[in-house]
């Protein structure tokens, strides 16, 4: 990997941090003097740093070939002699893309809480956290070595805990954030180690450094190096074992599910692996074994949406499952990173849409998430209605929308990867695809189709930050279109839904962009291919199974025991029971059982050796019994015992 | 008879006079048991005088008797005061300094 | 042991022959071990100053024996005769009648206080027959004079230091046991018209009656007669009266208020008879009549 250093336009990138941070800093240092005008502010801030990522990303593609890597080295952070820790930005093909995701997504989501979140009075904190997050998550995309990379994860990771847990006095926000950030952190050490193993391997940290390194260095390197960052990926990315948490973390305000849990910091995984690629491209093992992570949370992530009533919950199984789809990309190697960053790209912008679909639904129907409580809004709706639908239409892969090119391209890439692997691992995919055509429908039909559940059974809220009402003031909503400043962010990013694919995947338009940073796929396949066409003829079964079982049906007002499955896929697939019996307990019996030897133990060690003191003296005490008879006679003793010794040493 | 008999006679005079000391209550026989081992010892100071062939051993008898005279003397008002004050002569009485 | 070289007098011995000085030994030895040990163990106070005594006087005999005359007799006149009656001064002074009870008071003190001395005793004579105990020395012709010659030689030529610091200690201790004997009057001496005036509101005006005038055994236990023919307890002297009650005589026994003198020398004696276990018969003794109480002022 080549990089040239930062030169022209480029030598401002440091710009595209500067303006969040500065928005932060203002927002949360200033506190309530900025309330007023602080989302303003917070959505000027994420304007501008997309206008420059603009002006970046246009300024990159007037240069050719090794120019495409600007490296623009801000600061030594810590030069000691030996270690070598610098902050620096890398823009290329790569970053810029994520830049512009998360700038331009991440703009349009803003403005929308500008008017989501007016009602609410800690709206000014809202966009500092946000400005936070912005500023991290571009720090983890553009920064061009591993440590400022792990800066912005946990910066990440510390916004994510911040803004899930933003009504704080709602105990099940707060526990969501709290398992969020210890999950998270569980994926933190395998970066963590990873980053480690850097450096004592190669002695360094920059990307290009450890890429050359990488190459000459053994595959056993590269193996554990894989394994350990595929862990960091899990974590962030929510992938198996480390899922637990993404669902709970929809306890956040819908924007933050939108930008956060569905766009922006759950792809950054994903981007630690493209970015990574040079390592795993060495080590075969740790590709398999993302391919098998990226598989099995694929269908782990459709068969938890199928069973879930909460409509912000079954979009983020949705979301798990997505992401295990690019997992699943990013584990086939060269054939594979740049349909998974496309599938990425286009995810980013139609998942936005449906979150952000979700919670003009969310603003209707004053808090209600539970989607038996819904229905027949398609007409109180509209705007949502399109939007959201179109959304709907790229995820479940119709063509000629988003989804279809970036998880045909997907699938085909599984597909050609040949072998007994490869043919399992498309099957997976072909599968997941029928899976989330139907939770996608169900989730259709529960909310615009069918009759209007609310009008007989009224809704109880609680998603925001009013407490829910209670069972007997059950609550008759007025469901309204939202404002322009939500509707019209909706409508921009059904654009992105809509057209998103077909953009970057036809001509191999975003392979060829791509290519100097994760090389070309090997097989060059047209648009129609026969995995994709079986993909899509189960996507239109699963379309009609959910029509046939929620369109024709009338949806029971409260959920129904369902089978085995059902049950299961409510629970997780019993992955925190899972988590809890494996890990939590056994850390309890631990605990306990160091603070009962450290009590009895070490402090009745403590307390036993001073007891023991204090009776020895007591009894000892006992000696002194005032009678000059007894001291006289233990004066005789005395003598004796020094003639006797004296004699000893004598005689 | 050798001094040697002497000797291990002042020792056995010298720890009964010891025992005295420390079973005996009352003040007096206390200190009567003390006279009794002064008395052991010039018994064997006499017999080493002998042993030697000098007539050391005596004058520090003498001494020694001189010395338990006034020993005598002082105590003996000491215990007249002591009785004075609280009527008892017991050595027991004196236990204040007990745990 | 056998081996002593008689010389005349002074160090080397005495002049008894070798028979007679094992003999001595062994009887004084036996003696002053059982008087020592009978002082330990009576009861009575004078008792043990007397067993003291004993002692003291077997080792003077020793000490003669060993060829120190005058130490010997230094024993008997100031230790025996001089610091051994201060004992008994103070025994009387302090109470001939308290009699210690024998019972243990502390736990396990007669137990470790012989195991003690045992021990001690133990240890001092295997220490001692360890060491060369020679027998008796002879003396040099030079030094051949008698035993007080030549202990004033040594006293006041070696030993005179510790000689002048002893007399001083003496004075000392004489100075010592007046401050100490002393008593602070906690009140003013008395007038003669405080003495009279006290004397006369408590109805005593006149001295004590002396002990009783008839004498059968010792008058001195018998309570004096007042003017009209009362007897009054308060001339027996406290320690006859607890005597009295030791050995199972009360006073009112020997009370001779409504008796005339046979009955109460019939009394006497059967009193008597009956602590000796026998009887006898009564003797009658004249003795000067009673007059019927001369009055005092």
């Amino acid at each position: 990997m080549t990089t040239l250093a930062a030169t022209g336009v480029f030598r401002y990138s440091w710009l595209l941090l500067a303006f969040p941070v500065f928005g932060a800093a203002v927002l949360l240092l200033g506190g309530r003097r900025t309330n007023k005008w602080g989302h303003v502010l917070g959505v000027l801030m994420s304007l501008a740093s997309l206008v420059y990522g603009l002006i970046a990303f246009f300024a990159l593609l007037g240069q050719s070939g090794a120019a495409r890597s600007q490296d623009l080295h801000m600061y030594s952070w810590i030069p000691v002699n030996g270690f070598q820790a610098n902050i620096g930005l890398l823009i290329d093909p790569l970053s810029i893309s994520f830049v512009l995701l998360i700038t331009g997504v991440g703009s349009l989501i803003l403005i929308y809480a500008v008017a989501y979140m007016a009602h609410d009075t800690d709206r000014r904190r809202f966009f500092g956290y946000l400005n936070l997050f912005i500023a991290s998550m571009l720090l983890l995309v553009l920064s061009d070595n591993y440590l400022g990379l792990y800066v912005g994860w946990e910066g990440v990771g510390l916004a994510s805990y911040l803004l899930i847990g933003f009504w704080q006095f709602k105990q099940s926000a707060a526990v969501a954030a709290k398992k969020a950030f210890v999950v998270n952190r569980v994926g933190d050490a395998g970066l963590t180690l990873a980053i480690m193993l850097m450096f004592a391997e190669f002695g360094t940290f920059n990307f290009t450094g450890v890429f050359d390194s990488a190459k000459s260095g053994g595959s056993g390197v590269a193996t554990a190096l894989g394994l350990l960052l595929l862990l960091g990926a899990c974590g962030k990315s929510a992938q198996v074992p480390l899922q637990s948490w993404l669902l709970d973390a929809m306890e956040g305000p819908t924007p933050v599910s939108a930008l956060i849990h569905a766009a922006t910091m759950v792809t950054a995984g994903v981007y630690l692996i493209v970015r990574s690629n040079p390592i795993f491209n060495d080590a075969p093992t740790a590709q398999l074994a993302v391919t098998v992570v990226g598989a099995v949370t694929l269908l782990f992530g459709a068969i938890i949406g199928c069973a879930k009533d909460d409509i912000k919950k079954a979009l983020a199984g949705s979301t798990m499952s997505q992401i295990g789809y690019m997992t699943l990309a990013a584990g086939l190697g060269p054939a594979g990173y740049v349909f998974a960053i496309a599938h990425l790209l286009a995810h980013g912008f139609f998942k936005a849409g449906l979150f952000l679909g979700a919670g003009s639904v969310l603003h209707g129907m004053d808090d209600e998430v539970n989607m038996r409580r819904y229905g027949g809004l398609r007409k109180l709706l509209p705007i949502t209605f399109v939007t959201f639908g179109l959304g709907y239409l790229a995820i479940i892969g119709i063509p000629p929308f988003s989804g279809f090119f970036t998880k045909d391209s997907i699938i085909d890439a599984a597909w050609e990867k040949g072998g007994t692997s490869g043919w399992i691992l498309a099957a997976c995919a072909i599968i997941g695809a029928g899976i989330t055509a139907f939770y996608m429908s169900r989730v259709m039909l529960m909310t615009y189709f069918g009759p209007k559940r609310w009008e007989e059974n009224g809704v109880i809220g609680g998603a925001g930050a009013h407490p829910p009402f209670t069972e007997a003031e059950r609550h008759i909503p007025h469901p309204h279109e939202s404002p322009l400043l939500m509707t019209v962010p909706m409508i921009l990013l059904a654009v992105g839904s809509v057209a998103a694919g077909w953009f970057l995947i036809v001509n191999y338009r975003f392979a060829d962009f791509l290519a100097p940073v994760v090389g070309l796929p090997p097989d060059q396949h047209g648009i129609w291919t026969w995995p994709g066409i079986i993909a899509l003829i189960l996507a239109v079964f699963g379309v009609g199974i959910a029509w046939a079982m929620y369109g024709r049906v009338p949806v029971l007002a409260t959920a129904p025991r369902g089978s085995v499955l059902t049950r299961a896929a409510r629970a997780d697939l019993y992955g925190d029971a899972f988590n809890e019996s494996v890990l939590m307990r056994p850390g309890q019996w631990l605990t306990r059982l160091s603070v009962y030897f450290d009590s009895r133990g070490v402090d009745g060690l403590v307390n036993g050796l001073a007891a023991t003191i204090g009776g020895t003296s007591g009894r000892m005490r006992k000696l002194q019994t005032g009678f000059v008879r007894s001291y006289a006679l233990s004066m005789l003793i005395g003598a004796v015992l020094l003639l006797a010794g004296l004699l000893v040493v004598r005689l | 008879m050798s001094p040697a008999h002497y000797v291990f006679l002042a020792v056995i005079l010298f720890v009964i006079g010891a025992v005295g000391v420390l079973v005996r209550r009352n003040a007096i026989l206390v200190f009567m048991s003390i006279e009794l081992m002064l008395n052991a010892c010039n018994l064997a100071f006499v017999a080493f005088a002998r042993m030697h062939g000098n007539l050391d051993g005596q004058v520090v008898a003498f001494f020694v008797m001189v010395v338990a005279a006034a020993e005598v003397v002082v105590g003996l008002a000491i215990l007249m005061a002591i009785y004075r004050a609280r009527k008892s002569a017991s050595v027991d009485d004196a236990n204040l300094l007990k745990y | 042991m056998h081996s002593l070289i008689l010389a005349n007098g002074g160090a080397g011995g005495t002049n008894l022959d070798p028979l007679f000085d094992e003999a001595f030994f062994w009887i004084l030895a036996v003696l002053a071990v059982s008087a020592a040990l009978a002082m330990i163990l009576v009861r009575q106070a004078v008792h043990c100053a007397l067993m003291l005594a004993v002692v003291m006087l077997c080792l003077a005999v020793m000490y003669a024996m060993q060829g120190a005359p005058f130490l010997a007799f230094v024993q008997v006149i100031v230790y025996t005769g001089a610091v051994l009656m201060l004992f008994l001064f103070v025994v009387m002074l302090i109470g001939v009648s308290s009699a210690e009870s024998l019972k243990e008071t502390i736990r396990g003190q007669r137990l470790w206080a012989s195991l003690a001395g045992i021990g001690l005793a133990v240890l001092l004579v295997v220490g001692i027959g360890h060491a060369a105990i020679g027998s008796a020395a002879p003396t040099t012709s030079a030094n051949n004079t008698d035993n007080l010659t030549g202990l004033a030689q040594l006293i006041f030529t070696t030993y005179v230091f510790p000689f002048e610091v002893t007399s001083a200690l003496l004075i000392t201790a004489a100075l010592g046991a007046m401050v100490l004997a002393h008593r602070e009057r906690s009140a003013p001496k008395p007038t003669q018209r405080e003495v009279a005036r006290r004397k006369i509101e408590s109805g005593q005006v006149q001295p004590e009656p002396p002990p009783g005038v008839y004498a059968l055994h010792n008058a001195v236990d018998l309570p004096a007669m007042l003017p009209d023919g009362s007897t009054t307890d308060r001339s027996v002297s406290t320690a006859i009266e607890q005597r009295d009650v030791q050995l199972g005589r009360h006073p009112q026994d020997t009370e001779a208020l409504d008796l005339s003198v046979e009955e109460r020398i019939d009394a006497e004696l059967q009193l008597e008879a009956a602590r000796l276990g026998r009887v006898t018969t009564s003797e009658p003794e004249p003795g000067p009549q009673t007059d019927e109480g001369t009055d005092h002022e």
